[in-house]
């Protein structure tokens, strides 16, 4: 560690910090005698940055040299910024030194790509290697391989890391072609599936010899730039939904475009990047992983982008007058869910209080149901007295968007869905 | 009207469930052991008994699942006035019905209990969260915290696992005792003397290890970096990050 340590770390850090896909997540790494470090089911989040995101993850490039040319990018070859490049062990002090003052979850390591893939991914897994031989270091790792990079390097990185992510950021071929002409979609799909593969062998030697070692056990992430290209939410949200498919796939992070290259007339002049955008997409993407929603749904040819001043479980309802109201006292899960103004965590307290009797509603709201909200889709044990079925979408819709709630959509931010 | 007065521990409050169900006389207030009385009527005083505190102990876990067990405890420790008169009340509830009560949120102790458990939980969550070790010159990691709620006990699993090749404090200095874990096991500790800055929360810098400085800067750096401008939310920044965490975090000094 050197005097320009610091340096270094600011650049590297800013250059880094339109990658939104920093959440640790989704798997037990126990820490096995006396080494340093554990990684516990969902990530913590050590602090919130001033733009309240959660940082839980040292997020951070390993150089923001790049070769590449991408219009989307702070790093491309052609823009004047500062550049800086840290040495392994370096990267690796600052890991362990920031982890040992419970500063951080782990390391979230990027690159831009310097010389060719390949260099640029040797580096990386020699940073994840270190960490874990040398440092007996169990704490979070997440790489993001170098598109273009070889199989055998994604394997080994495979080894060192919790999770792998290769961004595919632009939501179609034809519009990746346009914006970052020295990429395909195959150079990311190609690693996608070495991901893929590495997992799901490693899999199987484990059923034979339990000893065998883990590949990348928290799986893999990928993201999508939102608002760079036309792209609707309907193929956003479709391409994210065959990537779930995926057995490896674990997440899709959507990062509304910031014009960081103004000057650059393929893209959008934006004044503002599309951040209630970003949030409906997180919505929807909450919908079909945790709501059972289908996602023709939620989007389709009629209705190619999601309503910006509605959420998009309440726009559902709302184009679905026929299935409401709904008797939280005996109907399934799965339409229980559906009610606008109920999320998981309430759904499952009814199923399970409504066995000791039927539910009034203000026993509902002390469950946890919104039920300013809820209340134009249920029945409970009082009379329904005024319901989507009296009241129309329209007019529902229009009460939805009163001053008051449409500040508190504002404020929402990007955390809190539903 | 029945008042007990009990030793203000876990072990101490399962006695008094026995004391109370072998005389038929049911509490009417619960006081803890430093509490100043108000009342005029007899005091019962419970001597805390191991082995009757097991068997309440044991029979409530056949009553009730083991996670309702674990929460009877965790709201305990949230020490809010007359906590215990609720979980008194709650542990009658179980032994009383057939069916467990925990799931019966029409209740309102029900609810209550699990209100105050997840705050608790919550308050837990964030020691996990915004514990920062200052490293000391002596080469042990030192973080003094100030926690709503008596959380320690709550996170000893984690620090001990996480951090099993350091030397650390984690300090309660409400509470004035701390966790120590000497690379072998974690024990308790009560500093008779604690001399660092309490309104910075900082250790003096005689006490703290040559480097300690900048790798607080360092992270104070990464910290400014990583926000995005164009996002700002102060708002949501200070909602997600209580103010009466930032004198602990050096990133907010
Ligand atoms: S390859 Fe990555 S770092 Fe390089 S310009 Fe493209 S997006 Fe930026």
């Amino acid at each position: 560690m050197t005097d320009k340590t610091l340096e270094k770390l600011q650049t590297l850090a800013e250059a880094a910090k339109y990658d939104v896909s920093c959440a640790s997540s989704g798997h037990t790494r126990k820490n096995n005698g006396a080494g340093l470090g554990s990684a516990q089911g969902w990530g913590i989040c050590h602090s919130f940055a001033e733009d309240g995101r959660c940082i839980s993850l040292l997020k951070i490039m390993l150089t923001n040299h790049c070769i590449y040319d991408c219009a989307y990018c702070i790093n491309r070859r052609s823009n004047d910024v500062r550049r800086a490049t840290f040495s392994v062990s370096e990267l690796v002090d600052l890991t362990i030194e920031f982890y040992r003052r419970n500063y951080i979850e782990g390391l979230f390591l990027s690159s831009g790509v310097v010389r060719n893939p390949d260099y640029t991914m040797e580096r990386m897994v020699r940073v994840a290697k270190d960490l874990r031989e040398v440092h007996r270091y169990n704490g979070y790792i997440h790489l993001k391989s170098i598109p273009g990079a070889s199989r055998e390097l994604v394997t080994q990185a495979g080894l060192y890391a919790d999770r792998l992510s290769v961004n595919l950021e632009i939501p179609s071929e034809e519009n990746l072609k346009l914006l970052a002409p020295e990429k395909s979609y195959r150079s990311v799909f190609q690693p996608m599936s070495y991901i893929q593969q590495g997992a799901l062998e490693s899999a199987e030697e484990r059923r034979k010899h339990r000893a065998a070692p883990r590949f990348a056990p928290a799986g893999q992430s990928t993201q999508l730039i939102v608002g760079a290209t036309p792209d609707t939410d309907n193929r956003i949200l479709h391409l994210s939904s065959e990537l779930y498919n995926r057995p490896t796939m674990k997440r899709v992070y959507y990062s509304g475009y910031i014009p960081v290259n103004t000057y650059d007339s393929r893209l959008p002049a934006l004044a503002t990047p599309p951040l209630v955008r970003e949030n409906r997409l997180y919505q929807a993407d909450w919908l079909l992983r945790f709501y059972a929603f289908k996602v023709d749904e939620i989007v389709s040819d009629k209705h190619p982008n999601l309503d910006l001043e509605i959420d998009p479980k309440l726009s559902y309802a709302l184009r679905h007058p026929e299935i409401f109201p709904i008797d939280v006292n005996c109907a399934d899960y799965e339409m229980i869910l559906r009610v606008p103004g109920i999320g998981v965590k309430s759904a499952k307290l009814i199923i399970a209080a409504r066995r000791y009797g039927r539910l009034t509603s203000s026993q509902l709201s002390k469950i946890g149901v919104v039920m300013k909200r809820a209340r134009y889709f249920i029945t409970c044990r009082e009379l329904p007295v005024f319901t989507i079925q009296e009241a129309k979408p329209d007019m529902l819709r229009k009460l939805f968007l009163s001053p008051a709630t449409q500040r508190s959509l504002k404020m929402a931010g990007q955390l809190s869905l539903f | 009207m029945y008042i007990y007065r009990y030793d203000s521990t876990f072990q101490g409050l399962l006695t008094l469930v026995f004391d109370a169900y072998s005389r038929k006389a049911f509490p009417d207030h619960i006081m803890r052991e430093s509490d100043v009385s108000l009342f005029d009527g007899d005091i019962r005083t419970v001597v805390t008994d191991n082995v009757r505190a097991q068997r309440v102990w044991n029979g409530l876990r056949k009553k009730i699942s083991p996670s309702a067990c674990r929460m009877l405890y965790v709201v305990w420790l949230s020490e809010l006035h007359d906590v215990e008169m609720l979980v008194f009340r709650y542990i009658r509830k179980a032994f009383a019905g057939e069916r467990s009560p925990e799931l019966n949120f029409g209740d309102a102790d029900v609810l209550e209990t699990s209100k105050i458990y997840r705050k608790v939980a919550r308050e837990a969550e964030r020691m996990r969260m915004f514990v920062r070790f200052q490293k000391t010159a002596d080469g042990i990691f030192f973080a003094p915290i100030e926690p709503l709620y008596n959380v320690l006990p709550l996170v000893v699993d984690f620090f001990t696992d996480r951090f099993a090749d350091q030397l650390w404090v984690v300090y309660d200095i409400k509470r004035n005792y701390g966790l120590y874990y000497d690379l072998h096991k974690t024990t308790e500790i009560v500093f008779t003397q604690l001399d660092f800055d309490f309104s910075t929360g900082r250790l003096h810098d005689a006490q703290a290890a040559e480097d300690e400085k900048r790798f607080q800067n360092l992270w104070k750096s990464y910290f400014k970096s990583i926000a995005i401008k164009e996002r700002a939310n102060p708002r949501l920044h200070r909602q997600l990050l209580p103010k009466r965490f930032w004198r602990f975090l050096p990133e907010k000094q």
